[in-house]
Parts: structure tokens; C-alpha cells; sequence
């Protein structure tokens, strides 16, 4: 024993230990990102052995997308850039028979996917997304004009399934958001994919 | 107030003890070092997610199954041809409707319902080999997709 008994045994300073704990801590936090299982939602046709039915379809209510190999859409009969995209979805949805070679109402409106097996999965995805934007959009302005601007359809979403809110209030937004569905049902068909790009 | 007057009693000059932050900081350090383990399967594949808008969030973790694609992370090994990844190993297209009806007979039965399969592709990735894994999806009658994406950040 160095120290001597009087002034008893001289404590570690301890702390700088918080301050090393922190920085720990703080790489901790921004190192770690929580694994967000984030997505677009899409459900698939159930399996069949037969070939599809030969449904006929009125011309004018089909909005035709096609994809190749090389990431360029063809939609009918133009051929457009992504961004261009969202913004003839809506045109064809919401025409309810204005115009000649769209689709006479958003029920019976329905856009044809198809792409080619070469087709990059990023250029899907944003097609993807720009027709699920398409529907948001024309469900959000239904959603506003329903509830005088108060609701958008996701709120409305969240409110129809949401546990703390009364049954009246949920039942209320069930029936709204119900309503728009039936306006707008998201028909979004996906032909079989093609090989004409190889690979 | 002789308490809390300056210069009292010498001996009285109590300061407040430090030692037990140290402590405090280290238990919120060793819950977030606990709660961040995550299931993370090995990165076997390099996959970079697209981005998107139109993001829905998955709400049972519980009823989840992952199918990976990509391009394998070791190139001189096994190729630049895009592989699908289940679990921990490289599989086949035939593979994923086995590894599929395992997996929902793995989630509890109240939850089954909801049932997803979450996609994480590889933006680069082409679409053949997504459009036969997701043939084999719906031969699997797993019909709930969820095409793993991140936000889209603001550009303008």
C-alpha cells in the first residue's frame, strides 16, 4: 500500500467512463438500422392448369403497357417515358367516356401489364409504382371530396381497421373507404411474360 | 438555508456521485446492442432494393417469408447469373415451393391468413427468373407478394 490510510484510497475517476459509454452508445444507434420490412403490396392470380379464359374486352377500356428488354414502355401505341406514366393511367381511369380510346368508366378500366423476361426489376418496380400512385391519386381526391378535405384514402385505411377508435368512427370510414374501392378497384392484369429479348 | 449556502461546513460539501452513470449508459448500451441483433440470413447475394413511392409496411413479422435474389456476392465462385437465396443457401427455382409451404406451416394459425412472401430483389436483376419464382408462388397458392423496396428519397 502506497497511499497512505489517512486520506483513504484515492477513488478512479470515473467519469470519463459515461462519456466512453456514450460514444459507444451513439455508433450503436447510428450504425444499427432497424431492417424495415417496407413494400409494395401485390397479389397474385391463383394458379390454374387451364389456359385463361378468352374474355372479351371492350378496346377502349384496356390501357395496354408493354415493357422489352431494353426498359422502353410502349403504352397502346406511343412510346413514353416512366414519368409520363402515372399521369395516362389517370387520364385513362378517370375518362369516364370523354375521350375516345380510353376507358368509358374507372369500373370497367383496366390496365394490361406485360413485360419481357429481360425486363429489369427496377424498371418493373417503378411501373409498379406508378400505377399504384395512379390509384392512390384518384382515390386520395375521392377521399377529400367524401369528407370535405379532412381524410386522404390512407387515413381512411388506417381509421377503418385502427383498434382505439370508436366502432361508429370506424364504421363510418369502412363505408368510405368501401365506397371508393368499388369507384376504384384496382385492376391491374399481368399477361404471361414473354421471351423476346433473350437471356 | 445553511444547506444550500456557499463555503458552510467543509466538511459538508457533498457532490453529487457520477459513478452510477456510467452504469445507466452501459445498460441503454447493452439494450440496444440486445435489441438490434437482428435475423439477418448471410449476405450471399449483393442486393440492392429499388425505390419506390407507394410503400405499405408488413405488419406480422410473424407471417413473413423472405425469397432473395441476386447476384451472388462472391463472383469468382459461383458466377454473375443471378441466384435465388432462401434461408442460408443458393437454391433453385424448383425449391421455392417447398421452402414456401414450410414456412406457412411455421406461422401460427391465426396469423396465417395474412401470409406474405417478401421479394428482395436486386434492382438490376431481369425479370425472368422474378416472373418464375413468382409462378412458383402462385403454384404455391402464397398469393400475398410484398416487392421489398426502400423510400424514395426527394430528388428536387
Amino acid at each position: 500500500m502506497a497511499s497512505s490510510r489517512k486520506k483513504g484510497s484515492t477513488e478512479i475517476n470515473a467519469s470519463s467512463m459515461a462519456d466512453i459509454a456514450f460514444l459507444l452508445l451513439i455508433f450503436f444507434l447510428v450504425t444499427t438500422t432497424i431492417d424495415q420490412d417496407k413494400g409494395i403490396l401485390h397479389k397474385l392470380p391463383p394458379w390454374s392448369d387451364l389456359p385463361p379464359p378468352d374474355v372479351k374486352l371492350r378496346e377502349r377500356n384496356v390501357l395496354e403497357i408493354l415493357v422489352n428488354a431494353n426498359n422502353q414502355l410502349l403504352v397502346e401505341v406511343d412510346y413514353i417515358e416512366i414519368s409520363e406514366l402515372k399521369d395516362i393511367a389517370i387520364k385513362h381511369l378517370d375518362n369516364r367516356g370523354k375521350l375516345e380510346n380510353y376507358s368509358t368508366s374507372p369500373q370497367d378500366a383496366i390496365i394490361s401489364l406485360k413485360n419481357d423476361r429481360g425486363t429489369n426489376y427496377g424498371t418493373y418496380i417503378q411501373i409498379q409504382n406508378e400505377l399504384k400512385a395512379a390509384y392512390a391519386e384518384l382515390r386520395d381526391n375521392m377521399a377529400l371530396k367524401l369528407t370535405n378535405g379532412a381524410m386522404t384514402y390512407a387515413e381512411l385505411d388506417d381509421c377503418s381497421d385502427n383498434v382505439d377508435l370508436s366502432e361508429s368512427k370506424k364504421s363510418y370510414c369502412k363505408t368510405l373507404k368501401d365506397q371508393i374501392q368499388d369507384e376504384y378497384p384496382m385492376k391491374i392484369s399481368e399477361a404471361e411474360p414473354v421471351n423476346l429479348g433473350g437471356k | 438555508m445553511s444547506r444550500f449556502s456557499k463555503g458552510g461546513n467543509k466538511k459538508d460539501l457533498p457532490e453529487i456521485s457520477t459513478a452510477s452513470l456510467p452504469d445507466i449508459i452501459f445498460m441503454l448500451l447493452f439494450f440496444f446492442m440486445v435489441v438490434t441483433v437482428m435475423r439477418e440470413t448471410n449476405p450471399l447475394l449483393k442486393i440492392k432494393l429499388p425505390q419506390a413511392t407507394e410503400l405499405s409496411k408488413i405488419q406480422y413479422k410473424e407471417a413473413v417469408a423472405y425469397v432473395l435474389i441476386g447476384t451472388p456476392t462472391d463472383v469468382d465462385t459461383y458466377g454473375d447469373a443471378p441466384r435465388i437465396q432462401l434461408n442460408d443457401s443458393y437454391r433453385n427455382v424448383e425449391d421455392v415451393q417447398t421452402f414456401i409451404k414450410k414456412a406457412y406451416s411455421e406461422v401460427p394459425p391465426a396469423l396465417q391468413g395474412q401470409f406474405t412472401v417478401s421479394l428482395k430483389v436486386d434492382e438490376e436483376v431481369t425479370m425472368g427468373i422474378v416472373t418464375d419464382v413468382k409462378q412458383e408462388l402462385r403454384k404455391a397458392d402464397a398469393l400475398k407478394i410484398n416487392y421489398a423496396s426502400n423510400k424514395k428519397k426527394e430528388e428536387e
